[in-house]
């Protein structure tokens, strides 16, 4: 009972990370209809940039939230300067630049810092906490507080302010959202803006466990991508669900499961992710998007 | 138009003329990075087939490639198989890969297609470790050396009757059935066109192509292990076929010529300036960025452009 | 000087001219009214001064030259569409809606007095205002879309058929409605209808279009007693 309590634990703690990501994708999914592709690179980025800062010499908490206002910058400068000339195109144009972004900052990574593997300082003292008599990691607790704090603070955003309200309205209906005066291209670049920052909370969060190199976040990108879609594409709460409920299956797979090496959490991620999209590709929140023909 | 024609035959030939003088002439090195030039084409050749000519995203050929190349190593490191005799098997065991995944793709559509394709693309290194009673695991698998002219002529002979194939196949029925089903789904439904069939048909078709080139790739480099076929390989593909122009047999050499000389290029130093190794990745995103910008058509599209306004 | 001034305006989608060269007017504190047959440009009309559909020609709104400008531009400028299909956002509350009708507005106590204000037209908001409005008939979506308009405090309000889809009664309900808010505020209305009757009650000015330009206008009683009038767009 008490390694099963300890393995959720941590499956919610790698959940957190994956649910940030996805919400990351879903965010920007739900205003453009754009999957992504860089999001694992963009937070990778950001990460490195963390790193960097500490290296400098800048105090952990400063660098972390230096770190994400510079996300927020990244994010927004990337949709207005490489997203946005092709706005007006198929959507399957856009997925393919994203894919550029992919390459082109993953070369980036390694060109500025080097491919060698970083140690990544953590945020919370890897020490255990003992909560009624069962020993759990004060990093897991620390990951699962700041993911859940996180999305918080989204929703807060999101259903209380005028901003918020107003990216909601683009996304949902972006020629009537333009009538209200709502300038519609830069709730989009917001909405990139704040997805690089939850992209950049993952990668701060992970880093310390599975150290710190240019290809850090392209499995997680893979959990993430599966967690949203199980989730839903379209529903942020469905994402964070999504991500949580992956991170403790996948754990309790691995610990229980035999076959289910460590090495074959991301095939049955990826198993998931081709059940659920060739199953019911709206996800466990979505609604069913009827194909226009 | 039987100008054209004729410019076009020219083109072949003299194509064909220039391959077969190099592989005599230039130096060994230079012969295996031809032959690496021209399993590319291969790869990207089948990735056109899919994605240029049904519409069909893929970011996963690499993962058909690592079939392919994974089977020639097994047959010939560990049950002594010749090397060219492994290929066709390669091309078949790979390409009822791709037809059996092509199945469930039916139920995909764009961005999730190429969502899923990614998804295998980026498990196959694991997979490879994790299976490797068969893989050989992390140590991978040995096969035995050959010289550049070797690797050169077999890629460029499988390389030319890929061309054939894929000419054979695209002008005719299928051709059409392809280019319907990329064009308007609906349109192509209403006349009569099994969608299903030919969607599941184009890649398995591609998959197999992916195959002889993995093979090729495991038979150039005698050794294979999981990190032979990593993610970035099906997206240097995707951007190969970009380049080239995807829905165009003639860009494919371009985009091939792109991957492989690219990086050798961007390595070097240039005025004193020292690109490091990981300049290359930078350039693809880059360029594959700026060609959706300016000529999402590749360098095909550009030239037919050029000539039009000539 | 007239508020909205369109002078030879042309517009087109794609191949498609849809406006050959319109010139109409609207005066502060007037309503006026577009009249036509369907296909005949009244909604892209709206749709040009609004900054939606590319358009050439001179369109001036309280004196200034509305150009290129986009649709959030011009909606800051106070002119408020309400376009064809009403632009519900039908995943968010009928609260949201409204507020986001004010998005254009400054932060100030007036907004709370706005949407009491909302509440007095439409009684029925206050007790559905949580609700999505998709849960909403079509005459409660239309009657939200003109709050929403008028969330803006614009100088002018861009109607597009209002009486689409709905039932007479909700749709005299609707053109009270508006009538009220030219009278006791002033408000400026450019109305697009099918309904010629309706149109030519509530406005005092009407233009007649037909195949993208206008065929005729005047005051509304003169176009009501207008033989072409009354035999194509009056029925009698």
């Amino acid at each position: 009972m008490q390694q099963f309590l300890q393995q959720v634990v941590s499956g919610l703690a790698s959940g957190g990370v994956y649910a940030s990501l996805a919400l990351a994708l879903v965010l920007i999914y739900r205003s453009t209809e754009v999957i992504n592709f860089a999001q694992g690179e963009m937070a990778t980025f950001t990460t490195y940039v963390a790193w960097q800062l500490i290296d400098w010499g800048v105090p952990f908490w400063v660098a972390f939230f230096a770190t994400l206002a510079f996300a927020f910058v990244f994010g927004v400068a990337i949709e207005r300067v490489v997203i946005r000339p092709f706005e007006h195109g198929p959507v399957l144009t856009v997925v393919i630049v994203t894919i550029g972004l992919l390459v082109l900052l993953n070369g980036l990574d390694g060109w500025i810092w080097g491919a060698e593997i970083k140690s990544f300082h953590s945020a919370f003292p890897t020490r255990p906490i003992d909560i009624g008599g069962v020993a759990f990691s004060l990093q897991d607790i620390g990951v699962i507080a700041v993911s859940l704090l996180a999305v918080f603070l989204l929703w807060l955003f999101f259903r209380y302010t005028k901003v918020g309200l107003a990216m909601r309205a683009a996304a949902v209906n972006p020629d009537s959202a333009r009538l209200t005066g709502v300038r519609v291209g830069w709730m989009l670049a917001l909405g990139w803006g704040l997805a690089s920052m939850l992209g950049a909370l993952s990668g701060l969060m992970i880093a310390p466990v599975v150290f710190l190199d240019p290809n850090m976040m392209q499995v997680v990108l893979i959990y993430a991508f599966a967690a949203a879609v199980l989730g839903g594409l379209q529903s942020p709460a469905g994402a964070v669900v999504g991500g949580l409920l992956l991170g403790v299956m996948l754990n309790l797979l691995g610990t229980y499961v035999h076959p289910v090496t460590p090495e074959l959490r991301l095939p049955v991620a990826l198993l998931v992710l081709l059940i659920v999209l060739l199953v019911k590709p709206s996800g466990l929140f979505g609604r069913a998007v009827v194909r226009k023909v | 138009m039987r100008g054209e024609r004729l410019v076009k035959l020219g083109a072949i030939a003299g194509g064909a003329a220039l391959v077969v003088v190099l592989g005599f002439t230039m130096t060994d090195y230079h012969q295996y990075q031809g032959g690496i030039v021209a399993y590319y084409l291969i790869a990207i050749l089948g990735l056109n087939i899919l994605t240029g000519y049904t519409g069909q995203i893929s970011l996963g050929n690499g993962a058909f490639m690592a079939v392919g190349g994974y089977t020639t190593a097994i047959l010939c490191g560990h049950h002594g198989w010749p090397e060219l005799a492994t290929i066709p098997v390669a091309a078949a065991v790979a390409g009822a890969a791709g037809f059996l995944f092509g199945i469930p793709a039916l139920r995909l559509a764009g961005p999730y297609l190429a969502l899923a394709t990614f998804a295998i693309a980026v498990a196959v290194p694991s997979l490879a470790k994790r299976f490797d009673h068969f893989t050989g695991g992390s140590s991978g698998i040995t096969l035995p050396i050959h010289t550049g002219h070797y690797l050169y002529w077999a890629s460029w002979i499988c390389a030319g009757i890929g061309y054939v194939v894929a000419w054979l196949v695209l002008r005719g029925r299928t051709g059409r059935a392809f280019r319907a089903v990329r064009d308007s789904e609906v349109a192509a439904v209403s006349s009569g066109v099994n969608l299903a069939s030919y969607k599941t048909l184009a890649f398995g078709i591609s998959a197999a192509y992916a195959g002889v080139a993995g093979a090729l790739l495991a038979i150039g480099a005698a050794y294979t292990n999981p990190d032979t076929f990593p993610v970035t390989l099906s997206l240097y593909l995707l951007i190969g076929a970009v380049v080239g122009g995807l829905g165009s047999l003639w860009g494919v050499i371009f985009g091939a010529l792109f991957i492989e000389y690219l990086p050798i290029y961007a390595q070097k130093t240039y005025f004193g300036f020292a690109f490091s190794k990981q300049a290359p990745s930078v350039v693809y995103g880059l360029v594959l960025i700026l060609i959706m910008l300016v000529a999402p058509t590749g360098i095909v599209g550009l030239a037919r452009r050029l000539r039009r306004s000539i | 000087m007239p508020l909205l001034e369109l002078s030879d305006v042309e517009a087109r989608y794609g191949p498609i001219v849809a406006l050959q060269g319109v010139s109409l007017a609207v005066d502060e504190g007037q309503v006026v009214a577009v009249l036509g047959a369907n296909g005949a440009g009244k909604t892209t009309t709206l749709r040009a001064v609004s900054g939606t559909v590319r358009k050439s020609g001179r369109i001036a709104f309280a004196g200034q030259e509305l150009g290129r400008r986009g649709p959030e531009a011009v909606a800051r400028l106070g002119v408020a569409h309400v376009p064809e299909g009403r632009g519900t956002f039908v995943e968010l509350t009928v609260w949201e809606n409204l507020r986001l009708g004010a998005y254009t507005r400054s932060r100030g106590a007036d907004l709370k007095a706005d949407l009491a204000r909302m509440v007095d037209y439409f009684p029925w908001i206050e007790e559905r205002r949580d609700q999505q409005a998709a849960t909403l008939s079509g005459g409660e979506q239309q009657m939200l879309a003109l709050a929403r308009a008028l969330m803006s405090r614009p100088r002018l309000l861009l109607l597009d058929e209002p009486s689409l889809g709905l039932a007479p009664l909700v749709t005299r309900e609707i053109f009270r409605i508006v009538r009220e808010l030219n009278e006791q505020e002033g408000l400026s209305v450019l109305v697009v209808e099918q309904n010629a009757n309706l149109a030519l009650d509530a406005a005092e000015h009407a233009y007649v279009l037909e195949v993208g330009r206008v065929a005729l206008d005047g005051p509304s009683q003169e176009l009501r007693s207008h033989p072409s009038v009354r035999k194509s767009y009056l029925g009698y």
